[in-house]
């Protein structure tokens, strides 16, 4: 039987992106996948007649453009676009509406409150000051602060020059940032309630946090730190669905050789001597390889995927505290047309983009009140983005589809498990929402598909439904992710690696995760580096 | 025999100087941040909205271009094939009726005046388009035939339809025989009752058409487009020169005045282009027995040539905007970039550059210095280029027939 060189568990993107690195560098790699399709939660699928969803992530901002253009990922089919503007509904029927341009953004927030317009220069600095130094670690592997090895010490002397250079003052405020909550952040910056809600968005997404949770401004800041075409802060969605990302890496990794088998799903990584040798299938046939990489959260790689005997002390532990929470859910729905807002202009400057249906900071934390008790928001938050707008291949012609992200939406009820009305009652509550922004909305429903946190779990394997595969909070960040003294990529069973979101950077479609774990891999493997570094633009 | 009709130019209005297209009480409403711009002496967008939004409509739906002001010459009489066969440097004896080629043309020393297409539109009737003005070269090259040369510029009303749904927007719009159209390919067709001709042509490297009508349908023409938009069957979107500028670098298409100077135009010897320095060498045709310049060319496969414009992926994301090239880093100047963008579908900086050919072998090594500013302070970074031998960017729906519905 063949014995590769490595095998990677988990065809989503990051697993991908190892396996492309890998198999560029001319190791005989395959990728297993326990579904029938690829792409984990970056996947396209045709739930409907002539609809295609992005089923679960559906934007995309972190993607490093230096790996897309290094593995030729357009002459494999992706075209990323960014959004133009957002909408975003308050609690009284409020709309703000916001525009790329600056100068026409400026305009527009004037007319809620000529304060906030002005203060959303200032805004913007700061937070760009603390993005600009997040950003510039993202394709670098975090150094172990213990370690005496010349190359930790030097990346942490290049650590410590980039804080450094913020000057005193900056870094107070720097290390206040990442302590605080988005509201409070907020706060020394906006009046307006809506505009307060509207910035505060990002600080919850994918987070069991509220706007007033300790921590929340991180968050905020990894959702505005990415870029498109130079563009920071901006967002793109994928021509054909979040799946073109996927099959695009996956075209560039079988352009390099490498394998992938769907309906292959691990029940165990195989140790020997302290040594992973390969993985176990499902359907008990082995598969022998030189290492393992595992792209399933960590959690779940070692609570599930492993034998404890085989892992050493306290590792186990660790992850089973692993803070991996779920709190969103994700409606896809079918339209027979674009839906109309009230109180929204025509104007294709707007259609084009999202809609936040945030309320106000109020009623974001009163949504995650519920969440807290274990029951989905009797008033959610929703993110939306109707792709089709601009993608003609999403959707039949004249038809649309609309992908709305829900927050917040427990991966456990507290009153006994998810059913499906239960699950059908959640979508309702979604759609009874939009309806109120949107009269008609529901009779354009033409097919929807309601995913709880339990449903993504159960399909795409992310314990709890946890989008960044583990929660993006101080003590799970840079070199504390996943584990303190595991943040190399490098697992504590040899030639067994780890390069999902559960590892440095975290969550969100940036390939990052699975290239950082390439190069280390091939560094112990005494292999020419084939990951190239970032495209930085803030040098 | 020549002929000059009357055109708007003829009635001067000082408070209009530059001239409005017969499509600008579409194009008013549409252009949001006024955004304007000239060409040849029409007022034209230069953004309509965001640039972004513009060139992905491009790449990824629709988009529709005033043509208009692009330089336009009718030409018939029984001499008018010979008379442009002799024009041009590629052979054009055998295009047929409902046919379009790309040309280049070139003064007596084989230097290029502009570039062009030429349309078969009926037998022996023939339309010439030109990024310049081209009147008067034409005109001296017509001396002694029989052939009639009218500029139809302000007569023929044009827009340009491009984009992977560009077939089923027009399909919408009420185009029947689109689907055995192929590239290069003309149609005459109507549409609500007015002549429209579609031809399968562009700028861009992707699947499109130009429809070219009387200015009086230039309104019905536009509003059936839009009319596919507003009754909610496909996004389209008007686009500026800008975003034009972005696809058709990397589409690979030159522009002249812009990557290499025009003969017309070059006062300071040497500084002109042959086809062969722009590296157009596989238009001409040396068996064709006789053209403008043939001579001049012929001269230079024994002295061969010194520079040549090429395609050139710049690495890293800095604009090499104007930057000198180098055989290495800091080494001996060999060129400098003309025009460049950032290739938003590629993820990469696209250049057309001039550099130096010597031996008949290009550089082996490029480095171009960028210049950049960040907040106001000059920085100098150096970044390695490839150069490429064919155009950065194209897609099969460009040339599949029956064309892909998106």
């Amino acid at each position: 039987m063949k014995n590769y060189d490595a095998i990677i568990i988990g065809a989503g993107h990051n697993g991908l992106t190892n396996a492309a690195y890998l198999a560029k560098a001319g190791l005989e790699v395959l990728v297993v996948e326990k579904n029938d399709y690829i792409g984990g939660a970056a996947a396209s699928r045709e739930m409907h007649d002539g609809w295609v969803y992005s089923s679960c992530s559906y934007v995309c901002s972190l993607m490093r453009q230096t790996i897309h253009r290094d593995l030729n990922l357009t002459r494999h089919g992706l075209l990323l676009v960014p959004y133009l503007g957002s909408l975003c509904f308050g609690d009284k029927g409020e709309v703000l509406i916001s525009y790329t341009d600056p100068e026409v953004e400026y305009n527009a927030l004037r007319r809620h409150s000529p304060h906030d317009a002005d203060a959303m220069f200032r805004f913007h600095t700061d937070l760009g000051r603390y993005a600009q130094l997040i950003r510039k670690t993202l394709l670098r592997t975090p150094p172990d602060p213990t370690s005496w090895r010349p190359r930790d010490i030097k990346e942490l002397l290049w650590l410590a020059k980039e804080f450094w250079a913020l000057g005193e003052r900056e870094l107070y405020e720097y290390i206040r940032f990442f302590t605080m909550s988005a509201a409070d952040f907020l706060e020394d910056y906006f009046e307006n309630d809506l505009i307060k809600a509207s910035m505060a968005s990002p600080g919850i997404i994918g987070t069991a946090l509220g706007v007033q949770s300790p921590g929340s401004a991180y968050i905020l800041l990894h959702h505005v730190m990415g870029d498109v075409d130079g563009n920071i802060g901006a967002w793109g969605l994928a021509r054909g669905g979040m799946g073109a990302v996927s099959s695009a890496i996956a075209g560039a990794l079988q352009e390099h050789g490498g394998e992938i088998r769907c309906n292959a799903g691990v029940k165990q990584i195989l140790v020997e001597n302290r040594q992973a040798v390969g993985v176990m299938l499902e359907n008990g046939e082995e598969l022998h390889a030189g290492i393992v990489v595992s792209n399933l959260d960590a959690k779940r790689t070692f609570t599930q995927c492993m034998d404890k005997n085989d892992l050493p002390e306290g590792i186990y532990e660790k992850a089973k505290n692993f803070k991996i929470r779920g709190s969103s859910g994700k409606v896809n729905i079918a339209l027979s047309a674009l839906p109309k807002f009230t109180g929204v202009p025509e104007n294709h400057y707007i259609n084009r983009g999202g809609q936040v249906f945030a309320g106000s900071l109020e009623s974001m934390e009163r949504a995650y009140d519920c969440w807290k008790h274990g029951r989905w928001s009797d008033d959610p938050f929703i993110e939306s983005v109707i792709p089709s707008a601009w993608d003609p291949t999403v959707a039949p012609p004249g038809k649309h589809w609309m992908s709305n992200f829900v927050q917040y939406c427990p991966s456990k009820l507290a009153n006994g498990p998810w059913t499906p009305e239960q699950r059908d009652q959640f979508g309702q509550s979604v759609i009874d929402k939009i309806e109120r922004y949107s009269p008609g909305f529901k009779d354009l429903i033409v097919h929807m598909e309601v995913r709880t946190p339990f449903d993504i779990e159960a399909e795409i394997g992310l314990t709890e439904g946890n989008i960044f595969q583990g929660e993006l909070t101080i003590d799970q960040l840079l070199f504390n992710r996943p584990f303190p003294g595991y943040a190399q990529y490098r697992m504590p069973i040899k030639n067994m690696y780890m390069c999902g979101s559960s590892t440095h950077p975290g969550g969100g479609v940036s390939s990052a995760c699975g290239a950082n774990a390439a190069r280390e891999i091939l560094m112990d493997l005494k292999r020419s580096n084939t990951v190239p570094e970032d495209d930085c633009y803030d040098e | 025999m020549v002929s000059i009709i009357q055109s708007p130019l003829v009635q001067h209005d000082a408070k209009q100087v530059l001239l409005p297209s017969p499509f600008h009480p579409r194009i008013e409403q549409h252009c949001l941040v006024k955004n304007w711009m000239s060409w040849n002496g029409y007022q034209t967008a230069r953004v309509y909205d965001t640039l972004a939004s513009e060139y992905f409509a491009i790449r990824s739906s629709c988009s529709v271009m005033d043509l208009t002001p692009m330089e336009k010459y009718r030409i018939s009489g029984p001499d008018a094939l010979s008379f442009l066969n002799r024009l041009v440097v590629r052979d054009v004896s055998a295009l047929k009726p409902n046919r379009v080629t790309y040309v280049v043309w070139c003064n007596d020393e084989g230097k290029v005046l502009d570039d062009g297409t030429i349309f078969h539109l009926h037998q022996g009737e023939y339309r010439l388009c030109s990024q310049h003005h081209q009147l008067d070269w034409l005109l001296i090259s017509s001396l002694g035939m029989d052939v009639s040369i009218v500029e139809e510029t302000h007569e023929v009303a044009a827009l340009a339809v491009q984009g992977p749904t560009a077939y089923s927007v027009l399909s919408a719009a009420g185009f029947d025989g689109l689907d055995q159209l192929k590239p290069f390919g003309i149609l005459h067709t109507q549409l609500d009752g007015f002549e429209v001709m579609v031809s399968r042509t562009g700028y861009t490297g992707d699947l499109g058409y130009e429809l070219w009508t009387n200015p009086s349908n230039a309104l019905a023409l536009w509003d059936a487009l839009f009319g596919v938009k507003q009754r909610g069957l496909y996004d389209l979107r008007c686009i500026g020169l800008d975003a034009l500028e972005m696809v058709r670098i990397e589409a690979g298409f030159i522009m002249p005045g812009d990557d290499f100077n025009t003969a017309e135009t070059t006062v300071r010897a040497g500084h002109d282009r042959s086809p062969f320095e722009i590296g157009l060498g596989w238009v001409v045709n040396f068996d064709k027995p006789h053209f403008t310049g043939k001579q001049a060319l012929l001269r230079e496969k024994d002295r061969p040539i010194e520079r040549r414009l090429v395609k050139l992926a710049v690495e890293g994301n800095k604009p090499p905007v104007d930057s000198f090239l180098y055989d290495g880093k800091k080494g001996r100047r060999i060129g400098t970039i003309k025009t460049q963008i950032w290739s938003p579908i590629l993820k990469a900086n696209l250049a057309m550059a001039d550099v130096e050919y010597r031996n008949g072998k290009l550089p082996v090594q490029i480095w171009a210095e960028i210049y950049y500013q960040k907040e106001l302070e000059w920085q100098v970074t150096w970044a390695q280029c490839r150069i490429s031998d064919v155009p950065f960017w194209t897609h099969p729906r460009r040339s599949a027939t029956p064309p892909q519905n998106c």
